[in-house]
């Protein structure tokens, strides 16, 4: 089982393609790390991955399974295999919310209802990424970046997907932080995710992927 | 020749009008910025960095408490240069932070820079007219070549230019006023690896050409290249400082150590535990709940203690 990109062409200009006739695989279990330079079109690559942006010819296969559509068009039951963290916290965390909020808020809309395995989850989840009852009350301002992102992955992890997409998601954080968030998610690796890591951190990505392609031939 | 000495900074912000409740973003910091040299300030992200350079400016929000001082030095030689004399900036109201100090004094580079530029203007016109409103008399051209920003980058509009490009604007925009003191808050987070080394240098080389320079930054690879001057910040309080190339070679503060061994490549390994909230900074050392070995010795005052140039918070290591 794995995540499937198929000569995927796509960009946001007619005429400038970022990402072209792109093949990439990302099993469970397994972390997949891409190298390149700012500007190559690593994001674009994750947001055609992680449904968020149609490409312009080839596919996403998610266990197998495509989808001629995007975003809300695409079917739930396959983009909730499906978890994304961004760089920018800040951007990627609605301002309204508090972290425990952000957190729930992909549990709320699978379906979940039942109060008990809401908290019993946010509480797991939170433990695991270092977030105190304190943090959990507060709102993407009272926090830092850091503290934010972590709050990111708790999120993108709640609805336990089978692949998280993460796009420089350490690029805003120092060592420490970058080290914890890697070996919380090195543990839902060792449970079958499969994770695909876009860097331009060279070390960072020897350090923490199984295998890094280099699409873009730097 | 201009230092800036910073003596027991302290800044609080109250949880509340009436709580009793703090956040204590800054504890009891002493630091010296020395001209001709870069000093970087490294630490977790919520540790109180950011706040220490708002404090500096008079940036900070009205709710904040600022205790201690910052004396701008100003040396001609030996005299002291009576324009400036011997200002505090802790205690200097807004019209002379306003006129004499930000810009003039002190430049100030933000986190993503081209976040700060007005969207409808061209990048030129802007340093234009900050060369202008600063009377520094400064020539854009020369300016743009000494960061290295392409001649052509004046004519285009911040939604044009690349992370790197809007960087060296805003480190442009900080020298318009030619000030012997420039702050630098996170200059680098989010560039790829050779922009950051880059941006580095180019902070570095402001530094030796006799300005006195402070970068925040979480990135210890950009510091351990640059700075001269390394000083390590925990939960609002400094543990460490020291010339850079000796306190990376050997850390006496295991949280310093704690850091390198994070790294990539030097063992991936994170620090155990987390920060402490800074509402509820524990008594004594801040470290100590993390650091199981010295839990019982270090329940001292976490005031650093120099030895020879370096300088360390934390008597059991």
């Amino acid at each position: 089982m794995s995540l499937d990109g198929r000569t995927l062409t796509g960009g946001w200009r007619r005429g400038h393609a970022v990402v072209r006739d792109l093949d990439i695989t990302v099993p469970r279990g397994r972390v997949v790390g891409v190298a390149g330079p700012s500007g190559c079109g690593k994001s674009t690559l994750v947001r055609m991955l992680a449904l968020l942006h149609q490409p312009w010819s080839g596919h996403v296969a998610v266990d197998g399974a495509t989808t001629p559509r995007v975003r809300f068009g695409a079917p739930a039951s396959l983009r909730r295999r499906l978890g994304v963290v961004f760089q920018q916290p800040r951007a990627a965390a609605d301002p309204r919310l508090t972290l425990d909020e952000l957190v729930v808020e992909p549990l709320r809309a699978a379906g979940e209802r039942d109060a008990g395995v809401l908290r019993d989850r946010t509480d797991d989840l939170a433990e695991r990424v270092g977030l105190t009852r304190e943090l959990r009350s507060r709102r993407p301002h009272e926090v830092s970046d850091g503290q934010l992102q972590r709050a990111c992955v708790a999120r993108a992890l709640a609805p336990r997907p089978a692949y998280l997409l993460c796009d420089e998601m350490t690029a805003m954080l120092d060592a420490s932080t970058t080290a914890a968030l890697v070996s919380v998610i090195g543990r839902e690796v060792e449970r079958g995710l499969g994770v695909l890591t876009v860097s331009h951190d060279e070390p960072l990505l020897a350090a923490w992927s199984d295998e890094v392609v280099r699409p873009w031939h730097w | 020749m201009t230092d800036l000495e910073v003596r027991g900074l302290d800044v609080r912000f109250r949880l509340g009008r009436r709580s009793p409740r703090y956040v204590r973003a800054v504890s009891d910091v002493d630091l010296d910025l020395r001209p001709g040299r870069l000093l970087a300030l490294v630490g977790e992200s919520g540790c109180g960095k950011s706040v220490l350079t708002e404090a500096l400016t008079g940036l900070l929000p009205s709710t904040a408490e600022v205790r201690g001082s910052a004396h701008v030095v100003r040396r001609s030689g030996a005299e002291l240069d009576p324009a400036i004399g011997d200002l505090d900036l802790l205690d200097a109201d807004e019209r002379t932070l306003r006129e004499r100090v930000r810009g003039r004094l002190i430049g100030l580079v933000g986190q993503s820079a081209g976040s700060y530029l007005t969207p409808t203007r061209t990048v030129g016109a802007q340093l234009r007219e900050t060369v202008q409103h600063l009377g520094s008399g400064v020539d854009v051209g020369e300016l743009a070549e000494r960061v290295q920003l392409p001649t052509a980058a004046l004519d285009l509009y911040p939604h044009e230019l690349s992370g790197g490009t809007a960087q060296r604007v805003g480190l442009a925009a900080a020298l318009a006023g030619d000030p012997p003191v420039l702050l630098a808050d996170e200059p680098t987070a989010g560039l790829d690896r050779p922009l950051v080394d880059h941006t580095m240098d180019l902070l570095a080389a402001t530094a030796h050409e006799g300005r006195a320079v402070l970068v925040i930054t979480h990135d210890l690879r950009a510091a351990r290249r640059a700075a001269d001057d390394l000083a390590v910040m925990y939960a609002s309080r400094l543990l460490e400082t020291g010339p850079v190339a000796d306190v990376l070679a050997d850390p006496w503060h295991s949280y310093t150590a704690g850091l390198l061994a994070a790294l990539p490549g030097e063992g991936f390994t994170p620090i155990p535990g987390h920060p402490p909230e800074l509402s509820a900074l524990p008594d004594g050392c801040p470290f100590r709940p993390r650091s199981p070995a010295h839990a019982q010795t270090c329940t001292d005052d976490p005031r650093l203690v120099a030895f020879g140039d370096r300088a360390v918070g934390c008597v059991a290591s």
